[in-house]
């Protein structure tokens, strides 16, 4: 019994440890995302709450605590409160996986890619259970258009796994962060960085890809119903998907916890902040693509999906494979 | 044509173009101002928060005519009138009510004696509407407190009206 509770502290202590930096950086990186989007603009952002509006998002969140939530008396009140618990949790446990740093990674399964693909399929379960319990018009059909819309970037998405995979050898992401020691996968699997890049925004729900919530059309998407702390956790959801997504690219493509030349200056900072860079750098990118670009139209995501991506990363699979079985490049034998 | 087009579309050079263009705005000068701490310029027809000015002698100028109460079109506006001691007309009670108000100036406009003005300050934000109901003397510490301001408008106004 005694040691029951003492690794159950262990371990409730590094979920903490893990789990706390994650929802205070999601917290910051809502106030990036604001923040870039307002400079492309010319604007300010948010710059009075703390220094350089820093605790935007503290205020933000201590509003929404305080904020009546009000469940529709039409809807299906369990899977109603359930959703968002559900995005919310989803997002959160697909960190376990993800490596800081050499050692450094609270589940190290062999399986990691694996898990992180499944959790994040699993994702739109909380836009679909939102969407369907409100009972309304708006939540419904961007429910409808959520998933489908994830359900064919999700297929691309596993598709360009598979060429990283073919690098590498192991499902393992120490393993896949670790086979990219010489050269990171982003030379010379670039084209796919690019499809992945943009797979991660429509898996997500940004911009320019944010059908499920497009304003103009459908009030919030499955959002529209709900109120107060609710609201908040599909938010909070919402952005620790799309950091995991940073997080995912960092890892697949761009060296994760390694520093970009193994010389002096560069490697005596330690691994984890050299995946927050990464992560950082990806983050910007998509804060500047949302400020860029313009929505797409429904009919053009699919046709993106379905009919440029999956058949362009399915023959780089081909591409991939052949250049390794032809220059005996296999990583397993 | 076609195949420009084509190759255009492959390496994403619109959207290149684009993020570059962004990425080269972020460093430009902002257009907006620093709000809180920073403020824009207001004309002097601005119609923010109401004020009773006073004659130069400390007496009220309003005389009870009622011709602000008549033109409001909110009908925010309530007076009561009663003969002073000294035999002039005054208000007794003076009543606007600011979540009423559409701030469109009749008031100010139909005013004979340049009594009711309204003055440049627009943030009056309150807690409770309470505090929204103004009184009489709310609105004459108001002229006292932008009087200044109030009579270098209506001077620099004066060749329009």
């Amino acid at each position: 019994m005694d040691s029951y509770f003492s690794i159950l502290f262990t371990e409730v202590y590094k979920i903490l440890f893990l789990l706390v930096p994650v929802l205070v950086s999601v917290a910051m990186i809502v106030w990036l995302d604001r923040r870039v989007w307002a400079f492309v603009q010319k604007r300010r952002g948010p710059n009075v709450v703390g220094p350089f509006g820093l605790f935007q998002s503290l205020a933000d969140a201590l509003k929404y605590i305080f904020k009546e939530i009000i469940i529709p008396a039409s809807s299906n009140k369990l899977v109603f409160v359930l959703a968002p618990v559900v995005t919310m949790t989803l997002a959160l446990i697909s960190w376990a996986v993800i490596p800081f740093g050499e050692d450094f990674v609270l589940a190290d399964i062999n399986v990691g890619i694996l898990y992180l693909f499944a959790v994040s399929s699993l994702g739109v379960y909380g836009i679909i259970m939102g969407g369907w319990a409100s009972n309304s018009k708006y939540p419904f059909l961007g429910a409808i258009r959520s998933a489908a819309q994830m359900v064919s970037y999700e297929v691309s998405i596993g598709v360009i796994i598979i060429n990283v995979l073919l690098c590498v050898g192991s499902l393992n992401l120490s393993d896949i962060v670790m086979a990219q020691q010489n050269l990171w996968f982003v030379i010379p699997l670039f084209p796919m960085f690019v499809i992945f890049f943009i797979s991660a925004l429509a898996e997500t729900n940004r911009p320019p890809f944010d059908l499920p919530e497009a304003e103009a059309e459908l009030v919030a998407g499955y959002q529209t119903e709900y109120s107060g702390m609710m609201y908040a956790m599909f938010w909070l959801g919402e952005y620790a998907n799309i950091l995991l997504m940073c997080a995912m690219g960092s890892v697949l493509f761009l060296g994760g916890w390694l520093s970009p030349i193994d010389i002096f200056p560069f490697n005596a900072i330690p691994g984890p902040f050299w995946l927050i860079f990464k992560i950082l750098f990806l983050f910007i990118l998509f804060a500047l693509v949302k400020a860029t670009v313009p929505r797409y139209r429904y009919d053009q995501l699919m046709k993106l999906g379905w009919k440029i991506f999956l058949p362009f990363s399915l023959f780089y699979v081909v591409l991939t494979s052949s250049f390794l079985l032809y220059f005996d490049l296999l990583p397993v034998k | 044509m076609k195949i420009s087009r084509l190759l255009k579309t492959i390496f994403m050079i619109d959207f290149v173009t684009g993020l570059l263009i962004a990425i080269k705005e972020t460093f430009k000068a902002k257009k907006t101002i620093n709000y809180p701490f920073e403020k824009g310029s207001l004309g002097t027809r601005s119609r923010g928060e109401h004020a009773l000015r006073r004659y130069p002698n400390g007496e009220e100028r309003c005389i009870a005519c009622k011709l602000c109460e008549a033109v409001c079109p909110a009908q925010a506006i309530t007076i009561e009138s009663k003969e002073r001691d000294d035999g002039s007309r005054k208000t007794v009670r003076y009543d606007i009510d600011m979540l009423k108000c559409i701030y469109c100036g009749l008031c100010e406009e139909s005013c004979p004696v340049d009594a009711i003005v309204q003055g440049p300050n627009f943030e009056f934000a309150t807690e409770s509407r309470e505090e929204l109901y103004y009184t009489k003397e709310k609105l004459l510490e108001n002229g006292d407190r932008w009087e200044n301001i109030l009579a270098a408008n209506i001077k620099a106004d004066s060749s329009h009206r």
